[in-house]
């Protein structure tokens, strides 16, 4: 698979998370792409912590309203008819206090105990968390959509090296390679991609791990 | 009733050197454009801006330095405190590099409640987010604290000299209806400045907004810029 197709795949297997109803809020990058993959009479209503509860499929660009109506990405964006605009206080108080079922969102570091590092590398770019943090103390359900590795080396750690967004926040962590649970006795490996053996996870993943005993296939 | 409408001059003119300013926004999405742009113009510095982000170094119709950016630019402030400045790469080279810029990152969540706070006249706000993070040593936490087993961190409430708000319909007590997603955080910052600044793109007569509509009263707002609906 080459990158593109790694990210669809990724977002394919997310989509299968997500229930008919669910409040979700999208991070950036592939995170987008899963809505293209819900099956048929799976509805979710999506966030834009910037101020959108129920965003509405992407304007037309000669729709797009820039200077008002935009998602957290910058994007232009707009509710659906059933949406609403909020502020940044309610949206916030939306994610802290349990209403979003689901969060989505990328990683440079996962660890075994559940943290994950996605927001800064010390020295490098001077980003921000920006709602990251918020949204993974606050969602039930939180997904790490990421390739497996970065460059060959594993982002499935021990230990993260990076500042932490948030510390035993992850339920569950999806790579090209397998799914992952995040579960008090440490990561089980739930469903693995038949084009892979436990064994090329195991090399490709510094965090310990147990495989279930039920294990798989993450492609059925 | 007293008139609260002022030129951008005169907005501009009100704020010294030095002073504390909340912007509202979000990559400027309801920002006070026009009364940022004067402030830029008139080269006032030594400001403590505090907002969700530092605009865009480019906006979304290829302005260059979009909303706070340009204040950035200009060296017009010494104190940052935002939630995400990646979109204007400037403020990393001010604060790593050349070390003329003091950045405090903040959760956007707790920013939001810390201005709220600031606004309510409560004495900080308890949330768990950023708690084992980097946040814990941030100078706006205060310390941990566990209720009911769980695990808060106590953040200082925040508070202006000057609160800039942008709303798409303003009467003219200052009644503010805002459109799309430009609520942000011109909402809570309505509540937690000295002096709150709200730019119209469109100033209507008292009654045009029902008052089942106002989002932020006039109450909050001591003056009114008439930006033009451009």
């Amino acid at each position: 698979m080459d990158k593109s197709e790694i990210k669809a795949f990724i977002a394919k297997r997310v989509a299968k998370e997500l229930k008919d109803g669910d409040v979700v809020n999208l991070g950036i990058g592939l995170p987008t792409m899963v809505p293209a993959f819900l099956p048929e009479g799976v509805h979710v209503i999506l966030q834009s912590e910037n101020g959108i509860i129920g965003t509405g499929p992407k304007p037309a660009p000669e729709n797009a309203e820039p200077k008002y109506k935009i998602d957290a990405g910058g994007s232009p964006a707009c509710a659906d008819t059933f949406g609403c605009y909020i502020d940044s206080a309610t949206s916030f108080g939306f994610i802290r206090g349990g209403h979003v079922n689901a969060t989505i969102l990328g990683g440079l570091e996962v660890d075994q105990e559940g943290s994950l590092s996605n927001w800064i590398i010390p020295g490098k770019k001077m980003p921000g968390m920006g709602g990251a943090m918020d949204l993974l103390v606050g969602a039930k359900t939180v997904i790490v959509a990421m390739e497996h590795t970065a460059k060959g080396k594993p982002k499935i750690l021990k230990k993260c090296t990076l500042p932490y967004t948030a510390v035993h926040c992850i339920t569950k962590i999806i790579t090209e390679m397998c799914v992952m649970e995040v579960t008090k006795d440490g990561l089980v490996m739930t469903e693995i991609n038949p084009e892979f053996t436990v064994d090329d996870v195991k090399a490709a993943t510094e965090a310990d791990f147990t495989v279930a005993q039920d294990l798989k296939d993450m492609t059925a | 009733m007293r008139n609260k409408i002022i030129s951008v001059a005169e907005a501009v003119d009100m704020i010294p050197d030095g002073a504390t300013i909340m912007y509202g926004g979000f990559l400027g999405c309801g920002s006070a454009h026009h009364i940022i742009e004067a402030l830029a113009k008139k080269g006032t510095k030594d400001l403590t801006i505090i907002g969700n982000d530092c605009g865009m170094a480019v906006g979304p119709n290829g302005e260059e330095f979009y909303g706070v950016a340009k204040l950035v630019h200009n060296h017009q402030v010494k104190h940052l405190i935002a939630t995400h400045v990646g979109m204007t790469p400037e403020v990393g080279q001010q604060n790593m590099v050349d070390k003329t810029l003091t950045v405090d990152l903040i959760p956007q969540g707790s920013l939001a409640e810390m201005i709220r706070a600031g606004g309510a006249g409560l004495g900080g706000v308890l949330t768990p987010t950023g708690v084992g993070t980097i946040v814990e040593d941030s100078p706006f936490c205060l310390g941990k604290q566990t209720i009911d087993g769980k695990e808060y961190l106590l953040m200082k409430p925040l508070h202006a000299d000057f609160a800039l708000l942008n709303g798409h319909m303003i009467d003219k007590f200052g009644n503010i209806w805002y459109k799309g997603t430009t609520r942000n955080f011109n909402i809570v910052m309505a509540t937690a400045a000295d002096v709150v600044i709200a730019e119209a793109d469109n100033v209507v007569e008292i009654g045009d907004i029902d008052p089942e509509n106002v989002v932020t009263s006039g109450a909050f707002v001591n003056y009114i810029v008439d930006g033009g609906n451009v």
